[in-house]
């Protein structure tokens, strides 16, 4: 038990203490406890910052996008996959559709600006069937899709894996009354297979939104340079590029505790919400 | 239930196919233009779905003893002690904390959890691994992600799933905590254990980000090789790594490079595959 509470106590209590550093005027000569307190001038300024408010409004649309499409798309596949009456194609199914979860976002990247690209698959396919290439990558109208996309991609068929449980669990008999009783196939899938997965979908999406202002900070900052800050920036790469690139570590610390703070604020309110709507969330 | 419809069945048909193609075509042509001779992937506008004539140049080129192969042993050596140290400190904790009575089992539970609510952030992280002194050493690059909390509850839950009588037998035994473990508790958890492996193992075999913060480039594991060279679109060549003129078509080493990052995941998926279910919902279910 001690190295794993070590760990715990060090590297999470220990970096929140660290977290101080956002009241202060970080100076590396002098370390963390020896630079001076600045109280929340870190913070004023950051809300006075344009830039800042790029980086939020990108994040705030990209997690809105990622909401409409992306949640819903690992339900969408489980019914598919639990639809399907052959036992040998859905296994097959879903070990290829969980498969691209494991591929680092730098594969995965480097895997779409391949097919994407100006000069990739399928511009050379479009090309050469004489019809007009698209510019995708580096292109900031389609950056945000794109990034959407690739999430799908790499992530809706791991999400399947808690659906299918879910699905699995639903109770035979009661397809069967319904059935009975003259209800056809959409009417089973709305009264039956909807509400008994309720609970699970509830589940996820207040996760989901504790977690709304991480959109995914591998992957953005592995193509924000290919639209520029202004489009690709969001909080995470904001508080990367103050802080350990730039070496404002004050400033990009007030960022990220703001984004912390807005976080774990959003989890609880999603929480009380469905509780209020008798649900019972992720924590009682 | 009624037999389905033609056209219902069609149009599931149609969308797995679509499915399918759509994860696994880009995988065929990484593949297969990784193994296409250079003339034919300068013919065919930079990518191949097919090779005519495969070769393993690329291959011999980039393993011939330059940063890539030394990234590959770089990532090789990491993902092995990295994924032994946390799961060590993962199981050790998870059996503390599924016990009951263990002191303090219950605050220190919050403790992690809450993490999970609220985590630290980057730039005191990132401090804290320059404050200890750890930067250029590998060690920053395991100690900071030595537990992952999710892993963490579902091996609790697997242990927790495991008959009190079991417990209560080997004690009458005689057995102490550690040969209950041993004994017992790790021959009966070997699905979970082999889900958090592999996702630790994962984990670590893909991280690139931490390197490319805390490590001087020659340290550098191959994932951020792959960044580098592959989305960052450097020339290998230009590292002195190949002889001037070997690499006229980058896009087969570029693809060569991404099938040696795959191909270790590949090979150990489809052992694992068949516990994912099990181990996930476990965990998922318990929390």
């Amino acid at each position: 038990m001690v190295p794993g509470l070590a760990y715990f106590l060090v590297f999470h209590y220990g970096a929140f203490v660290a977290n101080a550093v956002a009241f202060k005027e970080y100076v590396p000569f002098d370390g963390l406890w020896a630079s001076p307190w600045v109280g929340t001038e870190n913070f004023s300024r950051m809300f006075g910052d344009p830039d800042f408010w790029h980086a939020t409004w990108n994040t705030l649309f990209i997690a809105v996008l990622q909401l409409v499409f992306f949640f819903p798309a690992p339900l969408g596949l489980a019914l598919l996959l639990h639809s399907l009456t052959s036992d040998l194609l859905r296994r097959f199914t879903q070990s290829v559709i969980y498969l691209p979860h494991f591929l680092s976002w730098v594969v995965v990247v480097a895997l779409f600006q391949q097919v994407l690209s100006d000069t990739g698959l399928l511009n050379t396919f479009l090309s050469d069937s004489g019809l007009h290439i698209v510019d995708i990558i580096g292109n900031p109208d389609a950056y945000k899709p794109l990034v959407v996309i690739e999430v799908i991609w790499k992530d809706a068929g791991w999400g399947t894996i808690i659906f299918l449980a879910a699905l699995m669990q639903v109770d035979e008999q009661l397809y069967e009354a319904s059935a009975i009783d003259g209800a056809g196939p959409w009417r089973r899938f709305w009264h039956v297979t909807l509400p008994s997965i309720r609970p699970i979908i509830i589940l996820l999406l207040i996760m989901r939104l504790g977690d709304i202002l991480s959109v995914g900070f591998e992957q953005m900052l592995l193509q924000r340079q290919s639209v520029g800050p202004e489009v690709g920036e969001v909080l995470d790469t904001f508080v990367f590029w103050q802080g350990i690139v730039g070496g404002d570590t004050g400033y990009a610390a007030a960022a990220g505790l703001f984004k912390g703070v807005v976080g774990a604020a959003l989890v609880f309110t999603a929480n009380r919400i469905a509780h209020r709507l008798g649900e019972q969330g992720v924590y009682k | 239930m009624e037999k389905p419809r033609v056209a219902t069945k069609a149009a599931k048909a149609v969308a797995v196919t679509v499915v399918l193609a759509l994860v696994l075509i880009p995988f065929l042509v990484i593949v297969s233009t990784s193994l296409a001779s250079n003339r034919e992937v300068v013919d065919n506008g930079g990518w191949v779905l097919w090779p005519s004539d495969p070769t393993l140049r690329a291959y011999r080129t980039i393993l011939n003893g330059g940063i890539v192969t030394k990234a590959l042993g770089v990532s090789v050596g990491l993902t092995v002690l990295g994924t032994l140290f946390s799961l060590a400190c993962t199981t050790f904790l998870a059996y503390a904390l599924a016990r009951p009575g263990v002191f303090g089992g219950k605050p220190v539970l919050l403790l992690i959890l809450f993490t999970f609510l609220f985590p630290p952030g980057m730039i005191p992280a990132f401090l804290l691994v320059k404050g200890m002194g750890m930067m250029d050493t590998y060690a920053a690059l395991v100690a900071p992600v030595l537990i992952n909390v999710f892993n963490l509850i579902v091996l609790r839950g697997f242990f927790q799933g495991i008959p009190e009588e079991l417990y209560e037998a080997a004690r009458l035994d005689g057995a102490g905590d550690w040969q209950i473990l041993w004994r017992i508790v790790l021959p009966l958890s070997k699905a979970a254990l082999a889900v958090v492996s592999l996702f630790y193992a994962v984990s670590y075999w893909n991280a690139w980000f931490h390197a490319s913060i805390y490590m001087e480039s020659g340290h550098w594991p191959l994932s951020q090789v792959l960044r580098t060279y592959v989305i960052g679109g450097s020339q290998i060549a230009d590292t002195g790594l190949s002889e001037a003129g070997m690499v006229s078509a980058p896009q087969t080493t570029q693809m060569a490079v991404l099938v040696i990052a795959t191909v270790p995941i590949l090979l150990v998926y489809p052992f694992l595959q068949k516990y994912f279910t099990k181990g996930v919902l476990t965990g998922a279910i318990k929390s």
